[in-house]
């Protein structure tokens, strides 16, 4: 069967990669290209680039960071932020990308996935979604968790699998940044009625947290930032960790 | 030197195929020119053709149909001339004689199967992700000897009609077809270019043969 996929997400600025905190506090940890290039070569599944320049020339600087990398790395790419028509998805695929994640334009204009998945086909079509609780429901969040929406995110996530998108990334804004575990609760609901692959982020801070995003939240993928960027932790003793308690895991 | 074209009719990433041919070539020092192209002089004149291929079944036919000769040219490199030819993913489909991907559509008919949807009620679609490639003992084909990890992202498969046309098998709810195979032609439902060292090393044998 399929194999739980273990996904590194860097987040890139102006063509170099940050992390953000909380979606705060900035720190600059490198080249995108070297870095996407070690975690390939590390074990890791599948890479993610999330675009976080705020300007739409620094946009066009992922193309080529995206080109560069296609050169040298042969897992597949996905690539989010800041993705709001056709033809920046177009640009981004020609570039080498293999998925793309659609947020606040989908939140925006929902049927930019309708459009982008019988154009591309679904399986490029990542939907990302920011949910965070209040009152005993999760809401959506837009523009980087920055703005919230009256959008509940069990119900968003079903429309946008309706709409055509081919995998959830899904991110908890309560976890981000905690470093105490996915938000399984919140994934659980969602893999209750999910027929599309979900992406568990937000949250991950050690080794049993990868463990319980799986057999908790029921994630077909796990997503992780800070913990490998500061080498807290690698992508191969995640691996192992999961193998030896029986997750299927790509040696 | 060898001339490998990928053929471009406007499907997806590309990019990713030709960089790994690129990348192979670099690192065996392979005298190889590889070519994005859908010239019927580049099909012509090429010693190895890959048909890569994403999204839906239909629209992929009806980008090769576009180029007027292209598939004639396509015809008469694989089934005449008998030259090295491999599709990947919806390039793969495409070798069947037909799909029942959103209606029912005419595939190029070069390896006898039908293409369907993957059977299973509680089966997450697309089958997304890394998955064990076994190829069929007692078959011998140049892109794998051993069974490895490769990605795939489909949600319909290659039901062949003729077992002897299976190279490999791959578990997803059921037992399908993740390579196919007939004298010069070959067919892989998963993506090399994006399978890591044995995605390389599967291409490297394609370009070898």
């Amino acid at each position: 069967m399929v194999k739980t996929r273990i996904i590194p997400c860097l987040d890139v600025k102006d063509g170099r990669v940050v992390k953000g905190i909380n979606f705060l506090n900035l720190i600059d940890a490198g080249d995108p290209v070297e870095q996407a290039k070690h975690y390939s070569e590390n074990g890791a599944d599948e890479i993610c680039f999330l675009d976080i320049s705020a300007s739409l020339e620094n946009r066009d600087t992922m193309v080529s960071v995206v080109e560069n990398t296609a050169n040298e790395v042969f897992i597949p790419l996905t690539v989010g932020g800041g993705i709001s028509s056709i033809e920046n998805i177009h640009a981004l695929l020609k570039a080498g990308a293999d998925k793309v994640s659609i947020n606040s334009a989908a939140i925006k204009n929902p049927n930019i996935i309708r459009e982008a998945s019988d154009y591309f086909g679904n399986q490029c079509i990542v939907v990302a979604v920011d949910a965070k609780k209040s009152q005993n429901d999760w809401y959506v969040y837009s523009h980087g968790g920055t703005k919230k929406t009256d959008l509940l995110a069990l119900k968003w996530i079903e429309k946008v699998q309706n709409l055509g998108a081919g995998e959830i990334l899904l991110t908890s804004m309560d976890k981000d940044g905690t470093k105490s575990g996915f938000d399984n609760e919140l994934l659980s609901k969602v893999s209750e009625f999910l027929k599309i692959p979900l992406i568990a982020s937000g949250g991950v801070g050690s080794l049993d947290h990868f463990y319980d995003g799986v057999v908790k939240g029921k994630a077909d993928a796990l997503l992780a930032a800070s913990v490998f960027h500061f080498n807290e932790i690698s992508i191969k003793e995640v691996k192992k960790y999961l193998r030896e308690r029986n997750i299927n895991i790509r040696d | 030197m060898k001339k490998i074209t990928i053929v471009d009719y406007g499907s997806g990433n590309v990019l990713s195929a030709q960089k790994s041919f690129v990348k192979i070539a670099k690192d065996n020092n392979i005298d190889v020119e590889v070519l994005i192209s859908k010239k019927l002089s580049d099909v012509k004149d090429s010693t190895h053709i890959v048909l890569p291929g994403q999204g839906a079944f239909a629209t992929c036919m009806n980008g090769l149909k576009k180029t007027d000769g292209l598939i004639d040219e396509l015809c008469e490199f694989a089934l005449i001339k008998k030259k090295p030819f491999l599709g990947i993913c919806v390039g793969m489909q495409m070798l069947a004689n037909m799909s029942e991907e959103n209606g029912v559509h005419e595939g190029l008919g070069w390896i006898d199967g039908k293409i369907k949807l993957l059977p299973g009620d509680n089966l997450k679609l697309p089958h997304m992700g890394w998955n064990l490639v076994v190829p069929t003992i007692s078959k011998y084909n140049n892109l794998i000897s051993n069974k490895n990890d490769y990605y795939f992202v489909h949600s319909y498969y290659f039901d062949c009609s003729n077992k002897d046309n299976i190279l490999a098998e791959t578990k997803y709810g059921t037992n399908f077809a993740s390579i196919v195979g007939k004298e010069n032609i070959y067919g892989v439902q998963f993506h090399p270019e994006k399978s890591s060292s044995q995605g390389l090393n599967l291409l490297k044998g394609f370009i070898k043969v």
